[in-house]
């Protein structure tokens, strides 16, 4: 029983920066421009947070400073694919490396320690939050140890990227800012007939997607970890974006791919391998894992994943 | 290309002055860390040109660049982007090591061969499934390619920390080739013909890369198939109206496209470190976009472009041992910085020129 909850607990928490990513390449997507530089915007607020946080005390200020990173970054991504109607996909590679190169570099520079933030101290971290009655319901044997470790004991930011999911629903199935943004994604030119500016609308869902892969770095250097190291990130971008496809760009499956994923990593690092008696399956089989089921449900032999129609192309009046 | 500029300016002067802006923001990083470019890039010409020893390094570095570049490129020019050099290296990585491994080879001349084909035959296999999903599922090849890095990447470590590693060792390596399959090394070539070259990695697959990439030239511009590859890639629909199986040249393409990925084993793994080591790739695939980029997916330009990566590489190397606040991490930023103005913002510079030479149709927008 132990083992279960352990494994739920550091699976939500392994969850919650692809959940956050996963969400922005989703807004990004679903407005038609496709995002490969989810990981590099997570590195840029993963590093920025961690050095602002370390230089100011504070964690809120840390997390500003790297949404606002993350954010720049969104922006060369808008200019280029939006503005000046550029290659997406190569956009997203170029700024994949220019933050796996800028932060270690900048960091060098600043800190001196190989590319690391110092240590951060634990007033300038977000940390777990007891959630009303935690220790008195914990008592309660079968429910109560999960509400006292899974669902309560969590940082701030879990709980705002669980709460993102519905809230992401609502904007783009409930609100007339989320049916454009699901229109400019499938059929720009129909949105620009009914004189809306398709281009405004985009750099809307851009930004969006900028400040909530801000929050997901900002989550790993200063909520999950005490600090930045040199590619931190290590490939969750590319996990969130395997998610958004594994939940064919819809919110909820998000959520339901994401802690599938998470609970894989979860996996991966509890045990260095599965021993299935006849059939040992080894670690690296899992961190693969979620990269070999998005190809098969890529090449939809499992339910097909169809992307955004106008996902990837730059939009032109007047061909 | 474009049929509103000329060749020259399309060619020349548009990449020119795309990189030209790559390198003034690359400035500007310097600047930033309180460094003095211009002597940033003194150390950096000097410390991959000034002697033969960086030469040496210089030119082994492009050798590996130029095959991930030409695989990018060969993509490119059907209108495909793999960004899956990186996975297709590692496991033409592990072909040349089952071929290297197999056998007490008694000298290079024969290993060769087969260590070309096991290059190509993995990295081939590597970018052949997201080629055939692209082209007969839709997957997007983009994704899959990017998909196969990572689970390539998992397969390698499992292959070395548990099969191939050196029984009770730590390091996740594989024993030494016999030396019979070591290729020669650019200055025990030299010397044999009385040229004196201070002993670098450099070494016969440097030959290899500059044959590859005129068999790259020729069989686009000069042969049916290239023909078709560059239709294809210039309009789908086109293609397919003139009678070419779309399914057939993706897949083609993509096999070429990785077995090229592929050979950058034989320039790491059989040329210097005549053994597999992880992460023996170290984001070569990755330079070879940028490459591709800023050689205009041309044999020629890649070559190029592949020499001036060498000499970021290497320079790079003695520039951090000179100005030790500038770390090597500076090249991976200058790399991110010509693959954005070359290719993401590149009509940052081309819509200027094309309005400059005048010859726009007007538009109604």
């Amino acid at each position: 029983m132990d083992v279960v909850i352990q494994l739920a607990d550091s699976s939500i928490r392994l969850a919650t920066p692809l959940l956050l990513a996963c969400l922005a390449g989703l807004y990004s997507e679903r407005a038609g421009i496709f995002d490969i530089g989810l990981e590099g915007k997570m590195l840029a607020a993963a590093f920025t947070a961690a050095a602002v946080a370390a230089v100011t005390s504070s964690a809120w200020v840390g997390l500003i400073a790297g949404v606002m990173a993350s954010v720049a970054f969104s922006l060369i991504h808008a200019l280029a694919s939006i503005t000046l109607k550029g290659n997406q996909l190569i956009s997203g590679v170029a700024i994949n490396f220019l933050a796996s190169g800028l932060t270690v570099l900048i960091g060098q520079n600043w800190f001196g320690q190989g590319g690391q933030t110092p240590q951060l101290s634990p007033d300038s971290r977000f940390l777990g939050i007891d959630l009303p009655l935690a220790e008195t319901l914990g008592n309660i044997p079968g429910l109560g140890p999960i509400y006292q470790f899974v669902i309560s004991d969590h940082n701030l930011i879990v709980y705002v990227a669980f709460a993102a999911v519905p809230l992401t629903w609502w904007i783009l199935y409930r609100t007339r800012f989320g049916l454009r943004l699901r229109a400019v994604g499938e059929n720009p030119g129909a949105v620009d007939t009914a004189g809306i500016s398709v281009t405004s609308q985009r750099y809307a869902a851009v930004l969006i997607c900028g400040v909530l892969c801000g929050i997901s770095g900002a989550y790993l250097s200063t909520a999950m970890s005490a600090g930045f190291v040199r590619d931190m990130t290590a490939g969750k971008g590319f996990i969130a974006l395997a998610a958004l496809i594994f939940a064919k760009w819809r919110p909820w499956p998000a959520l339901g791919a994401c802690l599938l994923f998470g609970f894989l990593e979860a996996l991966g690092i509890r045990y260095q391998e599965i021993d299935l008696g006849t059939l040992v399956i080894p670690v690296q089989f899992m961190q693969a894992l979620p990269y070999i089921l998005t190809v098969v449900i890529l090449a939809g032999f499992v339910g097909k994943a169809v992307p955004p129609k106008a996902g990837g192309r730059p939009y032109v009046k007047e061909r | 290309m474009n049929p509103q500029l000329p060749k020259w300016a399309d060619l020349v002067l548009i990449p020119a002055l795309n990189l030209l802006l790559a390198f003034l923001a690359a400035g500007l990083v310097v600047i930033f860390i309180g460094e003095d470019p211009v002597e940033a890039v003194h150390w950096l010409v000097v410390g991959a040109l000034g002697s033969s020893y960086g030469l040496g390094f210089t030119f082994y570095y492009a050798t590996t660049f130029i095959f991930t570049g030409l695989a990018v490129s060969i993509a490119f020019q059907a209108g495909l982007l793999n960004i899956g050099g990186e996975g297709q290296a590692a496991i033409g990585g592990i072909g040349v090591t089952l071929v290297c491994l197999a056998l007490p080879w008694p000298h290079w001349t024969l290993a060769l061969p087969f260590a070309i084909l096991g290059a190509g035959l993995f990295g081939a296999a590597w970018a052949i499934i997201p080629g055939y999903l692209q082209a007969k599922r839709g997957s997007h090849i983009v994704i899959t390619t990017i998909m196969f890095n990572f689970i390539a990447s998992a397969l390698v470590v499992y292959l070395l920390v548990n099969v191939l590693k050196v029984p009770g060792s730590m390091a996740p390596e594989t024993r030494n080739f016999a030396p019979g399959t070591n290729l020669p090394f650019m200055h025990e070539m030299l010397g044999a013909i009385g040229i004196t070259m201070t002993p670098t990695p450099m070494n016969f697959s440097a030959i290899l890369a500059f044959l590859a990439a005129f068999g790259t030239w020729v069989l686009i511009w000069r042969t049916r198939l290239g023909y078709e590859l560059r239709a294809f890639g210039h309009s789908e629909p086109a293609a397919v109206y003139g009678g070419i199986d779309p399914v057939r040249i993706t897949v083609i393409t993509m096999v070429i496209s990785g077995a090229m990925a592929g050979m950058m084993a034989l320039n790491v793994v059989m040329g210097f470190q005549h053994r597999l080591v992880l992460d023996f790739v170290g984001g070569a695939g990755f330079v070879g976009i940028a490459v591709a980029l800023m050689g205009r997916s041309h044999p020629v330009g890649v070559v190029l472009a592949a020499i001036l990566f060498g000499i970021l590489y290497q320079g790079g190397a003695e520039l951090a041992f000179e100005m030790p606040d500038i770390s090597r991490d500076m090249i991976v930023v200058i790399q991110a910085l010509v693959i954005l103005f070359t290719g993401a913002l590149e009509n940052l510079v081309r819509a200027p020129v094309t309005r400059m030479f005048g010859r726009v149709r007007p538009r109604t927008t």
